[in-house]
């Protein structure tokens, strides 16, 4: 029943499109393979995946849609099957989906490490404070602190740093929650001369634009590593199972593990991501 | 800035594509709005039945409809776990034409029937005694609303190829895809591009006059 009404509606609004100068009709390009990827914003914001997905879709012929939201939004898609695989940076958030089955096939396929930056002049003195729980006690006391807010694996982990250090996120000093991606909420932070948690490759894209410097680095617990999912196509019928597979094959591949290792050097002088597949969960 | 400028003069394929595509969708989606928005405008003014008036007040209503809560409907229907999933439209064009055409319709309505409504209200009927059929009547009265149908296309252009969340949503703003000027603008911006993204910004401006100009140049005809 589904076939026929989806085949009138897309070639009618084909048909419609293809009068317009300028579009070539997408359905038509959707009779080709083609995928949902959620992934998180710093893959994105940072330029990582502009520089793999030409790769991977001259590989496999297959048309990669990239649906950029944070860690959170982007579990969700997969609890419903929206997407076919994902590619997230929570590994504490993660592990629900994959127990519930809704996440499969996970594999480990780079890490890099957040940074808590801030002004240059460090006024509330998270630099020498001496010790990353030491830092974030100095900032809670003064602020301000902008914060992701969006339900991302970065606020997570700013969220578990919290608590680590025994302190209650509603009670930091001028705690702000923009609820967009890293990029914009360096961005801010930037301009309000205040302090947040950032993934190292998005703050090294955007470091120009920046008027922050890296305060603590380096602690274990800044680790920051991403995994790669396939959607269960057991329990969600659309997922496109064997595009899903291709790709985190692709992620984990030598080639594509080359090109995330050397991704920003030249333009950075350090890598932002380090390559890390065949480490295994986490 | 240099960079902004090289772009803009440069002018790469990708850019041109970026254009093309903010053009073809929302312009696709103000014409369908029109062959939908423009009758239903005329029914409204010139009809008279029950709850006239609650439907006037709707489309009216309609007309500041925040394009972020129709992008989030849109999505929810079109989804691949959504009710119309099966027809496989999320994150395509078509599915920003769909978002786009719900914002533009209103605006053309409400504008149509306010134009309409302008008009002398006896004019259906002397058309009719003078012998002109329905289809004609609708064409002569189109021709003097003139002025206020050519502003309903230009409301109804100018909301959606300035807007962003519906296009962000149900497009996906996939690059070389679903990716159009304003969606290009959140993403150079959340990149820090600042320059970049001024300089798309001056570009959907100047777009979108240049549209608007010729639509003036149309309704200003042969009345200056």
């Amino acid at each position: 029943m589904a076939l026929p009404a989806r085949s009138i509606a897309a070639r009618a609004v084909a048909l419609l499109l293809a009068l317009c100068p300028g579009t070539a009709p997408s359905s038509a390009r959707a009779q080709a393979r083609d995928m949902i990827l959620a992934t998180t914003t710093s893959t994105h914001d940072s330029g990582l995946l502009d520089s793999l997905l030409p790769v991977f879709r001259a590989s496999s012929g297959i048309e990669m849609k990239v649906i950029a939201v944070g860690s959170g939004a982007a579990l969700a898609m997969a609890r419903t099957g929206d997407a076919d695989a994902v590619l997230v940076h929570a590994p504490e958030a993660e592990r629900p989906y994959v127990e519930s089955a809704d996440l499969v096939e996970g594999v480990r396929v780079m890490h890099n490490d957040f940074l808590l930056v801030g002004p240059g002049e460090d006024p509330a003195g998270a630099r020498a404070a001496g010790g990353l729980a030491a830092a974030l006690r100095k900032v809670a006391a003064l602020g301000p602190f902008i914060s992701r807010g969006d339900g991302s694996g970065t606020e997570r982990k700013e969220l578990q740093l919290w608590k680590a250090a025994g302190i209650d996120p509603l009670r930091v000093a001028r705690r702000e929650e923009t609820g967009q991606g890293m990029g914009a909420t360096l961005l801010v932070a930037s301009e309000r001369r205040g302090y947040t948690l950032t993934d190292r490759g998005t703050y090294l894209a955007l470091r120009p634009r920046l008027d922050l410097v890296p305060l603590v680095e380096g602690d274990p617990t800044l680790l920051n590593v991403y995994h790669a999912y396939v959607v269960n196509p057991a329990k969600h019928a659309k997922v496109n199972a064997a595009e899903a597979r291709a790709f985190v094959a692709f992620l984990a591949s030598e080639r594509a593990q080359v090109m995330i290792g050397s991704f920003g050097t030249s333009r950075f002088g350090q890598p932002l991501f380090f390559p890390d597949a065949g480490k295994g969960l986490p | 800035m240099r960079d902004a400028i090289a772009l803009l003069l440069g002018g790469d394929a990708e850019l041109y594509g970026i254009i093309g595509r903010t053009l073809a969708i929302s312009g696709m989606a103000t014409l369908v709005a029109m062959l939908v928005g423009v009758p239903l405008g005329y029914a409204l003014a010139r009809g008279r039945f029950p709850g006239r008036t609650l439907l006037l007040g709707a489309v009216n209503t309609g007309m500041g409809m925040p394009p972020v809560v129709v992008g989030l409907v849109v999505w929810l229907l079109l989804t691949r776990s959504g009710p119309l999933g099966d027809w496989g439209l999320i994150y395509t064009r078509e599915a920003m034409v769909v978002a786009q055409f719900v914002i533009a319709t209103p605006l053309v309505v409400g504008f149509t029937a306010a134009s309409i409504q302008a008009l002398p209200a006896q004019l259906p009927d002397l058309l009719a005694s003078l012998g002109a059929g329905r289809l004609r009547t609708l064409w002569i009265l189109s021709a003097e609303a003139r002025l206020g149908l050519l502003a309903a296309v230009m409301a109804g252009f100018g909301a959606i190829v300035s807007e962003v969340g519906a296009s962000m949503t149900v497009g996906g703003n996939l690059r070389g895809s679903t990716r159009v000027l304003t969606t290009a603008i959140v993403t150079e911006t959340s990149r820090g591009n600042l320059p970049v993204a001024l300089a798309l910004g001056c570009l959907l401006l100047s777009l979108a006059f240049a549209v608007n100009l010729l639509l003036t140049l149309i309704q200003q005809r042969r009345n200056g």
